[in-house]
This record gives C-alpha cells, sequence and structure tokens, in this order.
C-alpha cells in the first residue's frame, strides 16, 4: 500500500510557481529520493506535506484516504515527522526538555519516564544520545540525532528529512544511514531530499526529481546513471563538465598566507576556542580546510580577514605581519574574502548590486580623492562582474536579496575576484548554490589559483573538496589536522581527521614529514 | 479569537514600496479623524476646530514666517538625526544637544554683550554648535568606550541638559536687572541674527536649516562615509566586513547631529528668543525625531514633515487664544501622528489576508 500519494500538486507564490502539478507517491516502507536543484520546488512540496503550506490545486491521499492536512500539528498527529535543515532546538535546554516541548500536551510530562523512553529509542536505532546533555554542548549531528529521536517518539509513519547529511562526517553518514535502512525495514517511510547523488544512489530505493518546480523524471537511482539523473536535475542547457585541473607540484613556490601558532579564546558560550593552528597557503595552490560546522572555522576566518584580530605574528600576509590590522587594512595587502553568509554579511539585502560593489571593491579606484563615490566607476564595475560571471539579474540596481543563491555568489566571488587579491579566501563556496553556478564558481576558483594567488578554501562539501583542492586538511574542535596533498589522503582519512582523531595509523609518518617540511619553509 | 477577526496578518513577500509611501499619508488622515473626534468630545465643531488648527495659522504671510522660524530648528535637528538613525544609532539626544548648544551659545552671547563686532556672531553660533557637538560626544564615548545603550544615555543626557540650563538661568546666567524672574538679560544685537523682513521673526537660520538639507543630502548620497554610514545602519556585520571603522562612524554621526542640533538652539536664542529662559526649547529635539520618521528619512520628505509638525505648534497656540483649549494639544496631534505611523508602518512589511483564503508567506522555493 501507498503511505502517501501526492497528485496534481500545484502551489503559486507571487512571481513564481514553486510546485506545478507535481505527483509524488511513496510506498510504505520506502526510502525514497526527492532530487533537485536550489529553487526547484523541494522544500515548497515538503512544507506542503508537513502541512505548513497549503496547495492551491491537487489532492493528497494519506494510507489510501483522500485527506487535508490543517498544519504541522495535524500531520505530526498522523504520523508525519519532519528533520529540518535547520534545528529548531533550544541551545541551552537539555535533550530531554527539548523533546518534552515538542510532544503533544496532553502526553504525561513525567521526565524520567521520557529519558528511559529517549534512551532506548536512541540505543535501538543505533544513535545513542545523553537525555541530560544540554543541546549547545553537542555536535551538529547529535543535534540532528535530537530531532530524529523526537520524531520516532511519536510512532512516525513517514520521516521526511530535508538535506540531512550536509551537517555530518562521512562516519556519521554511515551510521545516520543505517538507522534510516533499519527504519524502513519496519516499515516506516522515509523521504529523503537532497542534492547529492551518491547518497541517494546509496540510500535509496526509488527517486524523484524536480525541476523548476516540475517532476522531470522518476527513476531507480541504484540502476540510473549518475549523469542521466543530474541531466534531469540540471536540464539540457548547463555544461556539466567537472574537469578540473590539479596545480604543478609546489615546492618552488612563495607561502601568500602563513598561520602561526593561532590560538584565540572562544568569545562566547556557543564559539569554538583555536588552539595553536598553524599552516601556509602557496601561491598558486587551493588549500581546502574541511571539517564539520562549528570547529572553529568561522573564527579561523574571522582571523584571517580581520574581523576579529590576533598577535601580529600570527596571521602573515606576503610575510608582512597582519594579525593586528582590520579587514579594510588586510584587503590593501591582497586578501580577498568571500564569506559563507551570503546576505547580512557578504551582500547587504536591501542594497543594490552597485551600492554592494562598492561594499568591497572601493580601494579599487572607485573612490575619489576627498572621499566621493565616483557613481560611473561603480556601475561599470558592476557591470564588469555581471557580465564576466554570468550573474542573472534585473541590472546594477537590483537589490542584493532579489538573486537566487548562486547568482549572488557568483557576484560576491565576482567582486572579489576582480579585484585581483593573491589571497582569496572563501567559506562554503557552492553551499546551496545550484549545480551551474557551482562548476562556474570552482573553474573561477582555479583561474585565480592559476594566475599566482593563494587559495583558501573551507568547506562542508568533501566532494568539492577533493574536486578543486591541491592541498587538504580538516579541523576538529578548533585544532588543524595534518595537511597533505590531495592525492595522499584518502577519504576515510579525512573523515577521521574531521571527527579529531589526528594520529590516525594511515598517514603518521607522512605527516611528521609534511609538518617538518612546513617548518623548513616558513624559516627560508 | 478566529471567529471573531476574519481577518489574518500574513508577512509580505517583500517589503511594500507602495505602502512605504503611503504610510505617512495614512497616518495623517486617521490622526485627522481622531482629532476631530477629539475636539467633537470637547464640544466643538470638529471642521471649525480643525480648520483653526491646520489653516487659520496659515492664512496670512505672518503665519507663514512664523512657520519657517519653527521649521528652522526643527529641520536642523532632524537632518542630524537622520544620519544616526540611517546608521541604527538611535539618538534620542537631539533635544539635550539643543539646549546646551542654547546655553552655550547663550552663555557667551552674554560674555560678549559688550563686544561690538561683526565676528561676535559666527562666534556665539560656533560655540552653540561646538557645546551641541561636546554633548553628543558624551554620548559616543559612553557608546564607544563602554558599549552603552544610546537611547538610555542620551535620554538621560536630555534630562542633565535640560537641568543645566534651569540651573543657569535661576543661578549664574540670572539677569540682575530682571526683577528676579529666571531670565537672562537680553543679547546684544551684535549677537542676533539677521532678520530676514523687519515685519517679522523670521531670520537667516532657515537658511542655514536649508543648507543642512542640501549637505546631509549631499553627504549620504555622493560620499563614501554617508554610504558607510548607510551600510552599517542596513547590515552592521557586512559593514565589519567591508572593513569599515564601526566606531569612528558612531562618532562621526553622533558628532554631526550634535553640531546641527546645538546650531538650531543657539539659532533659537540668538534668534526669535533673544534670551535665555527655561523655555528655549518646546520639544523641537523630541519633535525632530516624529520629522524623520514623517519624511522616510528623506531629505524632502523631511521638508514636507517638518512643516507640517511646525504647523502644529502654531495650531496649538491657535487653538488656544481661539477656542480656550489647552495649547498641549500640540503634544496630542504629535503623539498621535508618531503614534499612528507607526502603526501603518506594520503594513510595510504585513498584511491583512481574509481568513480562508489561502496564500503562502515563505519564498518558492
Amino acid at each position: 500500500m501507498n503511505r502517501i500519494e501526492l497528485h496534481n500538486i500545484t502551489k503559486r507564490y507571487p512571481g513564481c510557481i514553486a510546485n506545478q502539478s507535481v505527483d509524488l507517491v511513496v510506498a510504505a516502507g520506502e526510502i525514497h529520493a526527492l532530487l533537485g536543484e536550489n529553487g526547484a520546488g523541494k522544500s515548497t512540496l515538503m512544507k506542503i506535506i508537513y502541512g505548513v503550506v497549503k496547495p492551491d490545486a491537487g489532492h493528497i491521499l494519506w494510507d489510501g484516504q483522500a485527506i487535508a492536512i490543517k498544519g504541522a500539528s495535524h500531520a505530526r498527529d498522523l504520523g508525519i515527522g519532519m528533520v529540518f535543515q535547520h534545528f529548531s532546538l533550544f541551545e541551552t535546554l537539555t535533550v530531554a526538555e527539548n523533546i518534552s516541548l515538542s510532544l503533544p500536551p496532553k502526553t504525561d510530562a513525567n521526565m524520567e519516564a521520557l529519558k528511559a523512553r529517549i534512551l532506548s529509542v536512541s540505543e535501538r536505532y543505533g544513535m545513542r544520545l545523553d537525555p541530560d546533555r544540554q543541546v549547545h554542548s553537542l555536535s551538529v549531528g547529535e543535534q540532528q540525532r535530537v530531532e530524529i529521536v523526537r520524531c520516532l517518539l511519536q510512532d512516525v509513519k513517514l520521516l521526511i528529512l530535508d538535506e540531512p547529511t550536509s551537517v555530518l562526517t562521512p562516519q556519521e553518514v554511515t551510521v545516520l544511514f543505517r538507522t534510516l535502512a533499519q527504519l524502513a525495514a519496519e516499515g516506516c517511510s522515509i523521504l529523503f531530499i537532497s542534492h547529492k547523488l551518491d547518497e541517494v544512489r546509496a540510500l535509496c530505493d526509488t527517486a524523484t526529481i524536480l525541476r523548476n518546480g516540475k517532476v522531470s523524471g522518476d527513476c531507480d537511482p541504484k540502476v540510473t546513471a549518475t549523469s542521466d539523473i543530474a541531466r534531469l536535475m540540471v536540464g539540457d542547457e548547463t555544461p556539466l563538465n567537472e574537469n578540473y585541473v590539479k596545480a604543478e607540484p609546489l615546492d618552488s613556490r612563495v607561502s601568500r598566507l602563513m598561520v602561526k601558532q593561532l590560538s584565540a579564546r572562544a568569545l562566547d558560550a556557543f564559539s569554538c576556542p583555536l588552539r595553536d593552528v598553524s599552516f601556509d597557503v602557496k601561491s598558486g595552490e587551493i588549500l581546502g580546510i574541511a571539517g564539520v560546522a562549528g570547529n572553529g572555522q568561522e573564527e579561523l576566518l574571522n582571523l584571517i580577514s580581520g574581523e576579529q584580530t590576533s598577535a601580529a605574528s600570527s596571521v602573515l600576509f606576503d610575510e608582512v605581519q597582519v594579525g593586528r590590522l582590520g579587514p579594510a587594512e588586510r584587503r590593501q595587502l591582497g586578501l580577498g574574502f568571500v564569506p559563507e553568509e551570503r546576505l547580512g554579511r557578504g551582500a547587504v539585502p536591501n542594497m543594490s548590486l552597485q551600492d554592494n560593489t562598492l561594499l568591497t571593491a572601493y580601494q579599487s579606484g572607485l573612490l575619489s580623492a576627498g572621499g566621493w563615490v565616483q557613481t560611473n566607476r561603480v556601475v561599470s564595475y558592476a557591470r564588469s562582474i555581471i557580465e564576466r560571471f554570468n550573474v542573472k539579474t534585473a541590472g546594477v540596481s537590483a537589490p542584493a536579496k532579489s538573486l537566487s543563491g548562486g547568482n549572488l555568489q557568483k557576484f560576491i566571488l565576482g567582486r572579489e575576484i576582480l579585484q585581483n587579491p593573491t589571497i582569496l579566501v572563501c567559506s562554503h563556496p557552492t553551499w546551496g548554490v545550484d549545480i551551474g553556478a557551482a562548476i562556474l564558481i570552482r573553474h573561477a576558483l582555479i583561474a585565480l589559483r592559476d594566475q599566482g594567488a593563494a587559495v583558501l578554501v573551507v568547506s562542508e562539501d568533501i566532494d568539492e573538496l577533493y574536486a578543486i583542492s591541491d592541498r587538504i586538511g580538516a579541523i576538529c574542535d578548533g585544532r588543524l589536522s595534518p595537511i597533505d596533498s590531495v592525492s595522499k589522503v584518502s577519504i576515510g582519512q579525512l573523515g577521521q581527521w574531521m571527527a579529531g582523531d589526528f594520529n590516525g595509523p594511515e598517514l603518521s609518518g607522512v605527516t611528521a614529514a609534511s609538518q617538518q617540511n612546513n617548518e623548513r619553509e616558513l624559516s627560508v | 479569537m478566529s471567529f471573531l477577526m476574519p481577518l489574518r496578518i500574513e508577512k509580505r513577500a517583500s517589503d511594500s514600496q507602495v505602502m512605504a509611501v503611503l504610510s505617512p499619508l495614512m497616518a495623517m488622515i486617521l490622526t485627522l479623524v481622531t482629532g476631530a473626534a477629539v475636539f467633537a468630545s470637547l464640544g466643538h465643531a470638529p471642521g471649525e476646530a480643525l480648520y483653526t488648527f491646520f489653516i487659520l495659522p496659515l492664512s496670512d504671510v505672518y503665519g507663514w514666517t512664523e512657520l519657517g522660524v519653527k521649521v528652522a530648528p526643527l529641520l536642523l535637528c532632524a537632518m542630524g538625526l537622520m544620519v544616526c538613525f540611517k546608521a541604527k544609532i538611535w539618538n534620542i539626544g537631539a533635544e539635550g544637544q539643543f539646549i546646551i548648544g542654547a546655553l552655550g551659545g547663550g552663555y557667551l552671547a552674554l560674555e560678549l554683550a559688550a563686544f561690538e563686532s561683526a565676528w561676535a556672531l559666527p562666534l556665539v553660533l560656533f560655540f552653540g554648535a561646538s557645546c551641541g557637538l561636546a554633548w553628543a560626544a558624551l554620548a559616543a564615548f559612553l557608546k564607544t568606550r563602554f558599549a552603552a545603550n544610546e537611547i538610555l544615555t542620551t535620554i538621560m543626557l536630555n534630562y542633565i541638559a535640560l537641568n543645566l540650563l534651569l540651573f543657569a538661568v535661576h543661578g549664574p546666567l540670572k539677569d540682575p536687572d530682571g526683577y528676579s524672574f529666571p531670565e537672562s538679560a537680553l543679547f546684544s544685537d551684535f549677537t542676533m541674527l539677521p532678520l530676514i523682513s523687519e515685519d517679522y521673526r523670521l531670520n537667516i537660520s532657515v537658511f542655514f536649516a536649508l543648507a543642512a538639507v542640501a549637505i546631509i543630502w549631499t553627504l549620504m548620497a555622493r560620499t563614501f562615509i554617508g554610504f558607510q554610514i548607510s551600510v552599517l545602519g542596513e547590515d552592521a556585520s557586512a559593514a565589519r566586513f567591508a572593513g569599515f571603522k564601526e566606531k569612528r562612524l558612531v562618532w562621526f554621526s553622533l558628532l554631526v547631529c550634535g553640531a546641527l542640533a546645538g546650531l538650531a538652539g543657539v539659532s533659537e536664542v540668538s534668534g526669535p528668543i533673544g534670551q535665555l529662559n527655561p523655555y528655549v526649547s518646546p520639544g523641537y529635539g523630541y519633535t525632530a525625531i516624529i520629522v524623520v520618521f514623517l519624511g522616510r528619512m528623506h531629505p524632502l520628505g523631511m521638508v514636507g514633515a517638518s512643516m507640517l509638525l511646525a504647523l502644529t505648534y502654531m495650531g496649538g497656540e491657535m487653538v488656544q487664544m481661539d477656542l480656550s483649549l489647552p495649547k498641549s494639544i500640540t503634544g496630542l496631534f504629535q503623539g498621535m501622528l508618531l503614534f499612528y505611523l507607526l502603526a501603518c508602518d506594520f503594513l510595510i512589511g504585513y498584511r491583512f489576508v481574509a481568513r480562508g483564503h489561502l496564500t503562502g508567506a515563505s519564498d518558492g522555493s
């Protein structure tokens, strides 16, 4: 029997159609993938199933019965559980307190019984959880477990997971998949939203692919070729060529960016202290740093960008000590920076692209001596970003928030690259970006590298790091793993590093040697 | 509740530009309607009372010149406040900066009573503006050094400023020949602002205000520092990311406002008042806040708003004279205007929809 059937679902928003005549059938005990690029309409469809958004047309069958899902609590009563990409947990409460808040009010408020249930359910599905831990002390992977266990406590028949693996290490992904397979074997249907094809291939029985709000195809992901699925996702126009060339051997290159024994205290209860981080990025290479979010990436990047300062000698650009300088001074020395938050840091949401060009490019001849803005030059600078990086927008006066994630990221990256940085730091460069834009962005990074810039990429997307990096490492709990050439670091090794195990048996000898190498280069 | 409320509130997909313009107009209409009801409840024919309040004051040239007398200080304070508010620095202290400007400038005017030179007036004006600037500097220091909330510090500094003025006119600056009234001596002609016409009180401070409009407009629209101020207000983390010096911008915004409010204050005592007394400001520094928001932080809008708010002062005096109503009706109208404006501004980001009518609130992803 089919657990849920969606027929002809249409949802319009002012100016766009999020879902158009979408059909989706999920059988009982089936793991069903919903694939599509950002903006394809996956989230809207999920919200319709979860009752948060009402469709304009179409009907839904639940266990064979026509039904109108009235809201999230109605959906939960039916047995629909949802794990959102962004968790809805109170960080200062314990696991058990968080879960008790989401239970129906009629449930008995006996905390001890609840804790026992949390323990038994979490162990049964192989995701151990301590009900007394405060949520802020949990890793992101563990927080996700809280969300899943919260659903499982309520006799769930359909579990929806929105991009659940984007925050996990490879090892955590394995554990999650085991849990999901076990749930499916017990008859629970699972709707797995993703844009990572290899994960879908490993986990899912069937897949529905959305493009531009319409179903572009259904397939068995274990059988259908990856390239065929990707083509269904992006359409015929987007090139899928991902042929990235690695840099030439690096031995003789100079270090452009050096970080030496950088430590930093945690600024608040939720930030991560940095412990003795040292690395360098050479001219003409891309260094990739992997890691699960919240392990010190943000702190490290702030210290490199100058938004936070450190001891002068901890950060060096081309052998100039910059640890005490602010962002403007560091930009003057050749730094370009693409932050993780595009709206609300990398760009001002309500300001035009023209103004957002001026935001960081003001040192590139856009001002006259008296501090006057040279509007003509700003406009032509903005136009050249839009042209060279193929930014789809209404024009230079369109506000930044009107751009899609991919187009805004192309704009921000273009703005930084056109300033000819000698050091470019990118945080999650293609997070939430459609495939076409992601490919363009990666090629732009490689082109910049080939011009001799030092490029540092911090990302949670391991595939991307392997694709474009020349050397790779990981950060965990504020400490940096050894760094080595991509060809010498296996995915398993990187996963160990991401989990904080830097002394794994695989590469210990090489590690020591490469660190010595680094030190020798520093002293030259 | 749902059966009582056939409408529900829904967030708009994006802010409504139409409502941003309509909101002040709606606020004005609602203020007029409520004002009419207030007049009616006080036993006056609403139409006639509103006519007395809003039209009668401008029925002759004198009325228009008096409007200018009140527009000048309002607009000077408002232009300064706009710079702060653009940076989301909630300076409520224009009133105190106005009073200190009046007090400082007035003190120098009294000291220079025998200084019969064309330099006397510029010195007085410059000193008054500097005093206002220094008063704002206190708030800037507290904010940048100790992260003290500027709303609290500037309000408290307003009271300190008022009490300093009261102390001065009851004590050291009291006119020895003034029959013990809490007033200073009259300023000499050399420290008084030139009148535009001998028949009216309107003086050249209205040109200061218009110059301030032009200068601040240019500053915000054409210069990099104005751009940085806008970015700081729109998105402080983008400003930090871009390397703008936040503390420097806080100092700059507050000092600009302090200097303009101080200039407004000294222009008031060197103009229509001509001496120091406890009533140098009828709340211009507070009313200027309404001017900024009613004018949508746009220089032209603020010119219009300052005229309307100036009119509420004159209307209050007019209904006091003609209808024997208290002058505090001015405050009532100003308060209603701000109240309705804030309420109507809600409609910029939200809208009412009929219950049962299905629309989505989020983006189409």
